[in-house]
């Protein structure tokens, strides 16, 4: 059993850049994560980032990784524990930890929690055969342990996951045969779509799949035409040779804690799922509890890193470390949060947002 | 769909016995996951959760954002007894 002034569960993004923000303004910061390593998705992404400057634009997500991890580690405000996992939140405030296979429990000030989201799956025949997969699973499969999937790839959804794996895998030496999107329209950013486009793979738009077929493990699946109603059309099937299918079908916010915690959520589907309330702080409904990343939003990485420095300045300010330049850090951080959210990329989110903003002092 | 669409990977539930226990009247996650113990196993429903509800939404006609969901209860993940008994200073 121990205290600490500052607890962040979670070193993606998110957590990384809440940490930094929060020790800079002089509060003790205890960080975990339960991978090895610190940098979360980040580590895996090979492409180069969007935005200005400030948010590492052409840098790629495995060098910010790199930068942040490097500088939190630097910190002698911040405390890293990797290889943990943060069990549950109990009523007497105090977080469980497993700490590399012992059991550990944490009384935090303040808990900022940027624990991400996962991949959603999908289900129809045969969908639990192995060499089915989540896209971002074969991402950290090629990029982080150098194993190619499987020799012939379909993608399920052309969202930018979707065409940024699809890209990855064509650059490892894998032949990906198809891409297929329920919607009636690919909703990755061009540059990424063009790219792979430009390779020959083709993008099937208004198309789902119907079932998988193989014995031991995936040899095929069939895919087909959806109508205005979803509806798979009969006599529009196709058949595609593959041994390995990555679904990317957007992800879920891994919000497990904030329900224990009684934080108030509502199910957002333009958010990822069921999210909390948060002031503009980032502070949930119950007093103390920040969040920031996917957690709350499912959203890039980039206004994670924002949202991170948000919820790291307000939960550090809120302890009464004030101590460098304070309000206009925090102040610079939710006009650059919301010009990342200005423009059409931006409109699901801002459309899920307005209901759940409280306002400030408003958590209990 | 055919009997082999899976839906609780961890307790091999199938899509056909979730619809059948629905079309019975159970409408409601908990009663679902208590009669099948779709949700129980080592991911905690983090796979079939969504997919269960969207079968009681359509069933229901009720919105997801109506619909109840089952209490999170820690730990999280799975922990050997182990690491539970480990902490002898707490």
């Amino acid at each position: 059993m121990f205290d600490t002034e500052m607890l962040i569960i979670g070193g993606g993004p998110a957590g990384l850049k809440a940490a930094l923000s929060a020790a800079e303004q002089g509060a003790d910061v205890l960080l975990v994560d339960r991978n090895p390593y610190l940098g979360g998705q980040l580590v895996k992404q090979t492409h180069m980032f969007f935005g200005s400057q400030k948010q590492y634009a052409s840098e790629r997500g495995v060098t910010i990784a790199e930068i942040l991890t490097r500088e939190v580690l630097n910190s002698d405000k911040i405390c890293v524990l990797t290889d943990t996992t943060a069990l549950g939140y109990f009523e007497d405030k105090s977080v469980a930890l497993e700490i590399k296979g012992t059991f550990k429990t944490v009384y935090p000030k303040r808990v900022i929690v940027a624990t991400g989201a996962q991949e959603n799956t999908l289900i129809f025949p045969n969908s639990d055969l192995p060499g089915i997969y989540g896209a971002g699973a074969v991402q950290t499969l090629m990029n982080v342990h150098g194993v190619m999937p499987g020799a012939r790839v379909a993608m399920v959804g052309a969202g930018n996951i979707g065409v940024i794996v699809s890209y990855q895998l064509l650059q490892a030496g894998v032949e990906v045969v198809a891409i297929i999107e329920a919607a009636p329209r690919i909703g990755g950013y061009h540059v990424h779509a063009a790219k792979v486009r430009r390779l020959g793979v083709p993008i099937y738009i208004a198309h789902t799949v119907v079932e998988a077929h193989g014995r031991e493990s995936l040899e095929g699946i069939t895919i087909a035409c959806l109508d205005e109603k979803w509806q798979p059309v009969k006599g529009t099937e196709i058949e595609l040779e593959i041994d390995v299918l990555c679904i990317s079908v957007g992800l879920s916010p891994l919000t497990e804690l904030l329900f224990q915690a009684g934080c108030k959520m509502e199910y957002v589907p333009q958010l990822g799922g069921h999210v909390p309330y948060r002031s503009e702080n980032l502070e949930t409904t119950v007093a103390g509890i920040y969040v920031a990343g996917d957690v709350c939003a499912v959203e890039e990485a980039s206004a994670a890193m924002v949202a991170g420095q948000i919820a790291g300045l307000a939960a550090a300010g809120s302890l009464g470390y004030k101590q460098n330049n304070y309000e206009a850090k925090l102040k610079d951080a939710k006009n650059e949060l919301a010009g990342l959210r200005r423009g059409p990329a931006g409109e699901k989110v801002r459309s899920g947002l307005w209901a759940l903003t409280i306002a400030a002092g408003e958590a209990v | 769909m055919p009997k082999n669409t899976i839906v609780c990977r961890c307790e091999d539930i199938t899509l056909e016995e979730i619809r059948e226990w629905l079309q019975m009247g159970y409408t409601n996650i908990e009663e679902i996951k208590r009669l099948t113990r779709a949700g129980m196993g080592p991911c905690q429903g983090r796979t079939c959760r969504t997919h269960i509800l969207r079968e009681l939404s359509r069933v229901s006609e009720m919105s997801p954002a109506e619909l109840t969901i089952p209490t999170f209860r820690p730990p999280v993940k799975p922990v050997s007894l182990k690491t539970l008994a480990g902490d002898g200073n707490d």
